[in-house]
């Protein structure tokens, strides 16, 4: 484990409270630039409410959280949305390729969301790094399961970010598929010097990874616990 | 990529809804364009036909019927008045012109009209070819009759008697052409002009048995109105109820009958508009549920573009943009098929011989449809907007 200065994820006593259930609690994390984060536990855990916290989404009710050097608690809803799009990728479990655009014009769609002007250069360079720079004419319904995750994966990396946040990036994948799947994005991580972090329970992942990475550091919640488990490359 | 482009593709990804409302926003929007073009155009067609005419003199009757025929050439006169009573009033002193206006006869049911050469200098009409009449028997056609009926400068042509087709032909004494005016959208358009003389000609010379005969006839020469001017406004407070109280005759005032004629004509007009009101408030409506269901289909999608750093109102905009394009469309549509339909109504209006109407006028009444379009659009667009606006990310970190 690294300074915290080297850090790019740093959270300390943080706690979300929806209204009406229980606070969440989070373990302290320390995550360095290029490490990876996994994000374990059974559905409604927090692991969806933690994601929103590291995109900006949402305010914590306590504790600080600091992403990519900003404190996401100084961060105000104007600023937040500037801030997310260039700080943050994010890979949804469903892909969210918009089914009237085709693959080219679903990178394009990234970069008028961020309110960037279009840039052809880094989008086929973005499709061409992730090898489906021939599919930009297609339309996502005209794509395979594998290739639709990786135009997914292009557009969230579509500007370089430090950060990569994937939502159950295996779930309805076969073992194959998502070893494959895992493979892309640990290496596209790396490619990029991105912190990854994975949502998942699928423990697949786990065994996966702990070929390469040193064991989870499990992490003990309050009243709702998250499976936290850190490493760094 | 640009917002326009993107709200526009996104409006063509249903293209099955997209297109029924698109059709019914046109509908709505065309309906309420060609009322608007035809009333306007029905008043201006009066209006101009109406040129500075203060009031008319004719037989007593009604006094709509008396300005219908009289000014308008569209109903039957109401009778004839003696030419010498007519002749009485030129010497009033409040009276500035008197056109005189002898009806009976027409060729192909087009009016045949007894007048001075006063009447077509009060219309400014001017001559495509020919020259105007000089002596009795010499005619001068309207554009529109010219065109129906292939009658040209030098052609001669008999009269029928009575103001429809069918009627006694006078073939002893044909009209000569002499000139053809140019088309003006006024009544002269429609009508066949010749000398006063002319018709008297053709009636008494029907008639008379002998040279006595003759004498007597002319001494009773009648004629069916007159379109007066008044020398002041003040006269028209005196002069109709000095023609009506002293004389056999009855005065009208067009601007006033036409004003009673309008308002019939207006609560008609008004039930249209209502009814338009109804159809726009129904396309209006499957605008706002064809948006609202976008949105709740699109919910993920556009949960991912607020994660991808679309800030909220770019959001809403895209949902904005979408309808306003349906908008446009439509009101280009809407105001095509209503400028369709004008056409079909002016050329059957022609057809008929009735009021000359032009196709393809824009009115700026007809500012109000696009302006009609945009509060529509945006009216159906505000709660799917702001629905698109509050999306949550969570839409798409919860969706399994």
């Amino acid at each position: 484990m690294r300074d915290r200065g080297g850090c790019l994820i740093i959270s300390r006593q943080l706690t979300y409270r929806y209204a009406d259930s229980p606070t969440l609690v989070f373990a302290d994390l320390d995550v360095a630039q290029g490490g990876v984060l996994i994000l374990g536990g059974v559905s409604g855990s927090g692991k969806s409410t933690w994601l929103a916290l590291a995109a900006g989404l949402l305010q914590a009710s306590s504790g600080d959280l600091t992403v990519a050097g900003q404190d996401l608690r100084q961060l105000d809803k104007v600023h937040s949305d500037a801030w997310r799009a260039k700080t943050i990728g994010f890979l949804p479990q469903k892909l969210h390729l918009s089914a009237a655009l085709s693959v080219y014009d679903n990178l394009a769609l990234a970069q008028w969301a961020t309110g960037q002007k279009s840039d052809d250069k880094s989008i086929r360079a973005a499709l061409a790094a992730l090898g489906v720079g021939d599919l930009s004419e297609r339309k996502p319904s005209q794509l395979s399961g594998g290739q639709a995750q990786r135009v997914a994966l292009a557009r969230a990396v579509l500007l370089q970010p430090q950060v990569i946040l994937a939502d159950e990036p295996t779930a309805s994948l076969d073992d194959d598929a998502a070893s494959a799947a895992l493979d892309l994005l640990l290496g596209t991580a790396e490619r990029l010097n991105a912190t990854l972090v994975l949502a998942t329970h699928d423990s697949r992942i786990k065994k996966h990874l702990e070929a390469d990475f040193k064991p989870f550091l499990g992490v003990k919640l309050a009243s709702s616990p998250i499976n936290t488990g850190v490493s760094s490359s | 990529m640009k917002l326009l482009s993107l709200s526009w593709r996104y409006l063509w990804s249903r293209p099955l809804a997209a297109s029924l409302n698109l059709l019914l926003l046109a509908l709505g929007l065309a309906s309420i364009s060609f009322v608007l073009l035809i009333s306007q155009q029905i008043d201006r067609a009066f209006e101009r036909d109406l040129a500075g005419i203060d009031v008319v003199v004719g037989a007593k009757g009604s006094p709509m019927q008396l300005i219908l025929s009289g000014v308008f050439h569209i109903d039957a006169p109401t009778g004839n008045v003696p030419l010498a009573a007519i002749q009485a009033l030129e010497k009033n002193p409040q009276v500035a012109k008197v056109i005189p206006i002898s009806l009976g006869d027409s060729f192909r049911g087009f009016r045949i009209v007894g007048t001075s050469l006063d009447y077509v200098k009060h219309y400014d009409a001017k001559l495509a070819s020919g020259s105007l009449w000089a002596k009795p028997m010499e005619a001068v056609i309207g554009s529109q009759v010219a065109q129906q009926t292939n009658l040209k400068a030098g052609d001669t042509f008999a009269g029928s008697h009575g103001l429809g087709a069918g009627g006694h032909v006078h073939g002893e004494l044909p009209y000569k052409v002499v000139g053809v005016l140019t088309a003006s959208g006024s009544v002269l358009d429609r009508l066949v002009l010749t000398s006063t003389e002319s018709v008297w000609k053709v009636h008494e010379t029907d008639a008379a048995l002998d040279a006595e005969d003759q004498r007597i006839l002319e001494e009773e020469r009648e004629l069916t109105l007159a379109l007066i001017q008044y020398k002041t406004p003040l006269a028209a407070v005196t002069f109709p109820r000095f023609v009506n109280a002293t004389t056999e005759m009855q005065a009208a005032a067009p601007a006033l009958e036409i004003t009673r004629l309008l308002s019939m004509i207006g609560v008609g007009t008004d039930v249209l508009k209502a009814l338009t009101g109804i159809l726009l408030l129904t396309a209006g409506l499957s605008v706002f549920i064809a948006l609202w269901s976008a949105v709740r289909e699109r919910r993920a999608d556009l949960a991912l573009l607020r994660m991808l750093g679309a800030p909220p109102r770019k959001i809403a905009g895209l949902l904005l943009c979408e309808s306003l394009w349906l908008a446009l469309l439509a009101c280009v549509l809407g105001v095509l098929a209503a400028q369709g339909l004008m056409a079909a109504a002016a050329w059957a209006l022609q057809a008929e011989k009735s009021v000359v109407i032009g196709a393809f006028v824009w009115p700026i009444e007809l500012i109000s449809v696009p302006l009609l379009a945009l509060g529509v659009a945006l009216a159906a667009s505000v709660l799917p907007a702001w629905e698109a606006y509050r999306v949550s990310v969570f839409e798409l970190l919860q969706s399994r």
